[in-house]
């Protein structure tokens, strides 16, 4: 089984090498990241796993820009229009502005890059209308759920039309039942969109159902475990997760991360 | 052992269950209250305990008003609900005044020194329509004389019946220092909360001089301003203490902001200036606001407190001119004047937060 990244003539999206990042704390140096190893080809859906505190929501923020490594290289190819934004990210905690109705949040890219009102309010209708919350447009994010809150902050990273979509556990804070139900949507807009994803979680589940890959990390410091193919045709929906060939694969996935769960919870005691 | 006795008891409670909201014995439990009620004042009245004790005689009317309204509260449907609680928060001062009026009226407090609400009212009705000849001043300027003015000597005319007014003059000093006070206070505050550099060297400062009660610092504005007795110090008193108090809470509010909301607004591109309009002011704002109110009431103090000491105008000064004199009922009406200009300000500063955090309505 050859990677994908390795049969494809052009260069990778995201190209990753030894990324490393050290924190200099009171208590002496902390190493949250220890020489991490990713490309992603254009196009492709990436899920890293690992267990908490491997460093996995670090290295999406050295990818966003959020946050800068100590040691290697990291960098998103630009596209061809070099007037799109490379990355953008949908944050854990919704982070969609409280103070801006929702048609104003998802248009909030776009307006910082300039672009005029009737133009990006119609850019963000669209995509609003296409997760079935065009009629809340002028709502105030307190006044729609949890689950609407998390819809609309993956449309607002989605108007923006970046290079690659950068997701941190962004269904984490979601009840089972709401998380079926985007996980579902998130498939469905994949597959419109074929946007290039780097997408972390703590559900192995998800990230099979999701992702093309999956990048296993170690417990702290945070590295690369392993790396698994998910074999599995798209589209995809909530019902693949019934295949036997998924629960194989999901098998074989714990079996490697269980150890590190361990480990982590005994590095923490 | 434990478990024989538990269904009896379960059973009999069963029994002793009213049957809902209706259930008659519902209105019988104010009969209580109510008959204490009337046994406390028959007490009262009876063995004229009115005069010796008539704060106990209070207290204890309000106890058993409270458990006859605690009693009616249960039984109020969630519809009656608002009428219930506005009835509690207006009935109250209505009692209140009731009670002072009928106790002064029974001469045990003295009306020389506790004018009863009638009399406050009437020298209310005094000032508010009266002329001061002598200092050439009136309380609100007597509006009903504007068309005359203005038709005698044009806007000049309005301008010095406004100038003439005592609610005016303290109005236009406590927004003037309030509105000098609060702009650099809230782009100091937003500074300090963004640059850590700034902070680390202003904070210990502001704080110490924060704690210094502002009215202390009026000698030195005076000493500062070439007319000490003007408007100048005591615009500037007010603005001070608005600065410390709202750059602080600006402060806190920038720190405040939860960072995820940062990272979403660099990551969407907001730098400088776009990252402050989009994204600090309106995620401080909630913050800020709550030290505008704070500023407020402070303002409202130290402008009080300053017409106290050194003005020939405003409510402070009336207020503090009665009791010079002696004339207890318009001391009592100026204060009355005082709480609703506070009244005022405070439901305007209100408004405003309103129109201005749509977000936040409920």
């Amino acid at each position: 089984m050859t990677t994908v990244a390795n049969s494809e003539p052009r260069p990778p999206k995201i190209i990753s090498r030894h990324v490393s990042k050290v924190y200099d704390t009171v208590g002496g140096r902390v190493t949250a990241l220890d020489g991490f190893d990713l490309d992603v080809a254009d196009g492709e859906f990436v899920c890293v796993v690992g267990p908490s505190g491997c460093g996995k929501s670090t290295y999406l923020r050295i990818l966003a820009g959020l946050d800068t490594h100590t040691s290697g290289t990291i960098r998103i190819r630009p596209g061809d229009d070099p007037k799109k934004p490379l990355n953008a990210v949908v944050f854990q905690e919704y982070a969609i502005f409280p103070w801006k109705t929702v048609i104003d949040n998802v248009a909030f890219g776009l307006q910082m890059r300039g672009v005029g009102r009737a133009e990006r309010l119609a850019v963000a209708q669209d995509w609003l209308d296409r997760v079935g919350l065009g009629k809340f447009a002028g709502y105030y994010p307190h006044q729609i759920s949890g689950g609407m809150k998390q819809r609309v902050g993956i449309v607002r990273a989605l108007a923006n039309d970046p290079e690659v979509l950068l997701m941190d556990e962004p269904l984490g804070a979601l009840d089972a039942q709401t998380r079926i139900v985007l996980q579902e949507e998130l498939l469905r807009i994949w597959e419109e969109t074929r946007k290039t994803v780097v997408y972390i979680t703590h559900s192995l589940d998800e990230a099979i159902l999701l992702g093309d890959r999956i990048i296993l990390m170690t417990a702290h410091p945070g590295t690369n475990l392993a790396a698994f193919e998910v074999p599995i045709p798209r589209p995809r929906t909530v019902a693949t997760m019934n295949l036997p060939v998924f629960a194989e694969l999901r098998a074989e996935i714990w079996a490697l991360l269980g150890r590190e769960v361990n480990r982590a919870m005994e590095l923490m005691a | 052992m434990t478990d024989a006795p538990r269904p009896a008891r379960l059973g009999a409670a069963d029994e002793a269950l009213p049957d809902g909201p209706a259930h008659p014995s519902a209105w019988r439990s104010l009969l209580g209250p109510l008959t204490a009620l009337a046994a406390w004042n028959a007490l009262f009245f009876g063995a004229a305990l009115w005069r010796p004790a008539w704060w106990l005689g209070l207290a204890g009317e309000f106890v058993l008003i409270v458990m006859a309204a605690e009693r009616v509260g249960r039984r109020v449907p969630p519809r009656g609900r608002r009428l219930y609680e506005r009835s509690l928060a207006f009935g109250f001062p209505v009692l209140v005044l009731v009670a002072w009026q009928l106790i002064v009226d029974a001469n045990i407090l003295s009306p020389m020194w506790f004018p009863p609400p009638t009399r406050i009212a009437a020298a209310l009705w005094d000032l508010a329509t009266g002329y001061d000849k002598f200092s050439g001043t009136s309380l609100i300027g007597r509006p009903w004389l504007i068309p005359a003015a203005f038709h005698a000597h044009g806007l000049a005319g309005v301008w010095s019946l406004f100038a003439e007014s005592h609610v005016w003059v303290t109005l236009a000093r406590v927004v003037a220092g309030f509105v000098i006070g609060m702009v650099p206070g809230i782009l100091v505050g937003v500074v300090m909360g963004i640059n850590q550099t700034v902070r680390l060297m202003l904070d210990a400062t502001l704080s110490a001089v924060y704690v210094l009660p502002k009215i202390a610092i009026f000698p030195l504005v005076m000493l500062m301003f070439s007319d000490p007795f003007g408007e100048g110090p005591k615009i500037t008193v007010v603005a001070i203490s608005v600065f410390f108090l709202v750059a602080i809470n600006t402060m806190a509010g920038v720190r405040d902001i939860d960072p995820v909301f940062l990272q979403a607004g660099r990551n969407y591109g907001a730098r400088g200036l776009n990252l402050l309009r989009h994204v600090i002011i309106p995620a401080a704002l909630p913050i800020i606001f709550a030290g505008l109110r704070l500023a407020l009431g402070t303002a409202l103090v130290v402008i009080i407190a300053v017409e106290f000491l050194r003005a020939k105008q405003g409510v402070g000064f009336i207020t503090y001119y009665y009791w010079q004199v002696l004339l207890p009922d318009k001391m009592y009406a100026a204060l009355f004047v005082v709480m609703v200009l506070g009244a005022l300000l405070t439901f305007v500063l209100q408004w405003i937060e309103r129109r201005v955090m749509p977000w936040q309505r409920r």
